[in-house]
């Protein structure tokens, strides 16, 4: 291992990053808010967007014959 | 019934509406993360606290755009497959990669980073922080990078082969694509235009501060950052935007000569400055397209084809064809374009009914005419030309704002040199008011591009009617409305979230 990298004993390492995390969101402020926008929009874009609003897209073999229809029919 | 224009129209708006709100949140990412990573470099290296104040301020205001513009583009990938799934079939297999590629890089790379760059302050070291947040600043433009090697390849498809059995082009070489000369000119043009885009955005910000006389010293600092890069990258979307223009002029002649509003071509051709376009003007009816117009003489000619004598052709010769320049008639390619489309039926009988010899021989007259393969499924030669007015003003505008800029930029640098700026209201104001410009310029540039491209989805192969799927226009309508609206309290809700955050001020703590 090179000299410029510190061995880190790999249940400490785990301890430390879940901390890092653990410390970050728990002193958000504006994150907090961000956040919840973030959450809402994955929300509306994956549920309400995604299987509300739009249709589903044809499979593969759907794919591939309507485009077949399309280019041979339209000449 | 397969429901053409109106459906086709419908899904391009839905399209259109959801491209031009993502892009309002894409440009400040791009050149933010960079102001952020210069002003946190002045920070670590001169370790003044002013400079760690000013990051984390600008910095806030980088997290408000990214986290409500997050995830915005993904709505455009469900586009992809629900409305226009006969394109991802026909080219999905060389425009999914760079989109996957794109895919990691956002959610691994930036995302890794982007916690150090916010939870990492006094937990990590000075350097280790500065390096996560050149790293986020990096990622967010290679995110930009596939984006755009996607969209070059729209604009100029190359590196692939059609496999006639599948109905599909597939990718025959990843860097030719890549590569491809279009991609790298659009990628270096469209992320200068973010970073132009947010030296105007930190600058207004920072003349705000300035004409409020508030954190007056950190509002100077970062009006020195901004107007510094901001002229530096100015002058590299000018010569990006040549080198722009030169691909066009090479790859989408019919794009260049509707963006310039030629439409006789000629020999040392000039730039319109300045034009005010006749409305009734008609292809082939040889009167002025102009009612006024102000003209550079032979700089088309000397941009586009780096040669003051070259030919520029014009909407005239495109369409009706030019013998002496060598330019096919459009109806010539639509009529060759027809036989690609008869020898690929006959190819797919002949392959039904196991008639190999009528197989190849239907392969081969195919094979001849694929150049033109997407026009045989255009009605008229005419269709072959974008529309022009609003690709004439569009560009224009933004070539328009493009220079202003640079001028802003230019005079913001000097006054501030000479330490004499809270002075000059009258110029801050000005900065003030052009902060939102640089959003429009870029939104106008993204409708040169793509209007430009018209009637094509995949240029010179597949028309947007074709690239459609066979869904009803009313269905697309009302998810227009839904989108547009969710677009907008998006919108809404940075734009108030941000205002309150200045408002807090530099010193205010974040």
């Amino acid at each position: 291992m090179p000299f410029w990298i510190k061995r880190v004993r790999q249940p400490e390492m785990f301890s430390r990053v879940w901390r890092f995390y653990r410390d970050g969101f728990a002193q958000m402020r504006l994150g907090r808010t961000l956040w919840k926008i973030v959450a809402l929009k994955l929300a509306i874009i994956f549920v309400v967007i995604k299987l509300l609003l739009l249709p589903s897209p044809p499979d593969e073999a759907n794919q591939q014959q309507q485009l077949q229809n399309v280019l041979l029919k339209q000449q | 019934m397969y429901e053409t224009l109106a459906s086709v129209d419908w899904a391009r708006l839905q399209f259109a509406v959801t491209a031009l709100y993502h892009f309002l949140f894409v440009p400040l990412t791009l050149g933010l993360s960079f102001i952020v990573a210069i002003m946190e470099t002045l920070y670590v290296r001169s370790g003044d606290e002013k400079w760690k104040r000013i990051t984390r301020f600008w910095m806030t205001l980088f997290a408000i755009n990214f986290a409500i513009g997050v995830a915005t583009g993904i709505i455009m990938e469900f586009e992809f497959g629900t409305n226009w799934s006969n394109y991802s079939w026909f080219v999905g297999d060389i425009f999914g990669a760079p989109l996957a590629v794109e895919g990691i890089l956002a959610f691994f790379m930036e995302s890794t980073f982007f916690a150090v760059m916010f939870f990492g302050w006094d937990k990590v070291g000075k350097g280790f922080h500065l390096l996560s947040t050149w790293l986020v600043a990096v990622g967010s433009n290679l995110s930009a990078l596939w984006i755009l090697v996607a969209n070059g390849w729209m604009q100029y498809p190359t590196g692939m082969a059609f496999n006639p059995d599948l109905f599909r082009y597939e990718m025959a070489s990843f860097w030719d694509v890549v590569l491809s000369p279009v991609a790298v000119a659009k990628f270096l043009h469209t992320t200068g235009a973010g970073y132009v885009t947010s030296a105007l955005f930190v600058m207004g910000i920072s003349a705000w501060f300035l004409l409020k006389k508030r954190d007056v010293v950190l509002a100077k600092r970062s009006m020195v950052v901004a107007a510094s890069f901001g002229l530096i990258v100015s002058l590299y979307v000018v010569l990006s935007g040549d080198e722009s223009a030169h691909q066009v002029a090479q790859k989408q002649p019919a794009k260049l000569a509707a963006m310039e509003g030629i439409y006789e071509g000629e020999k040392r051709a000039g730039i319109v400055g300045f034009g005010l376009l006749r409305p009734d003007k008609q292809i082939g009816d040889k009167t002025s397209p102009f009612y006024l117009d102000i003209t550079i003489p032979y700089a088309l000619s000397l941009l586009g084809y780096h040669d003051i004598n070259a030919f520029v052709p014009g909407i005239d010769d495109l369409v009706y064809g030019n013998a002496e320049k060598g330019i096919r008639p459009a109806q010539e390619r639509l009529d060759s374009g027809k036989i690609a489309v008869g020898a690929l039926a006959d190819y797919k009988a002949a392959r039904k009914s196991g008639d190999a010899a009528t197989a190849t021989a239907a392969l081969d007259t195919f094979n001849a005419h694929v150049g033109d393969f997407g026009y045989g499924y255009l009605e008229k030669p005419e269709q072959i030309i974008p529309p022009v007015t609003p690709l004439f003003y569009s560009f224009h505008m933004m070539a328009g704002l493009g220079f202003w800029f640079l001028l802003l930029f230019t005079v913001t640098l000097y006054l501030l040199m000479v330490n004499d700026i809270t002075r000059h209201t009258l110029w801050l104001r000005a900065a003030l008011l052009s902060w939102p410009l640089g959003f429009v310029a870029s939104e106008l540039g993204w409708v040169v591009a793509e209007v430009g491209r018209q009637p094509w989805a995949v240029q010179d192969m597949l028309p947007v009617h074709i690239a459609m799927t066979d869904i009803s226009g009313s269905s697309v309508m009302i998810t227009v409305f839904a989108f547009a609206a969710i677009f907008t309290l998006l919108l809404i809700a940075e734009v108030r979230i941000m205002l309150k955050q200045i408002k807090i001020g530099i010193e205010g703590g974040h």
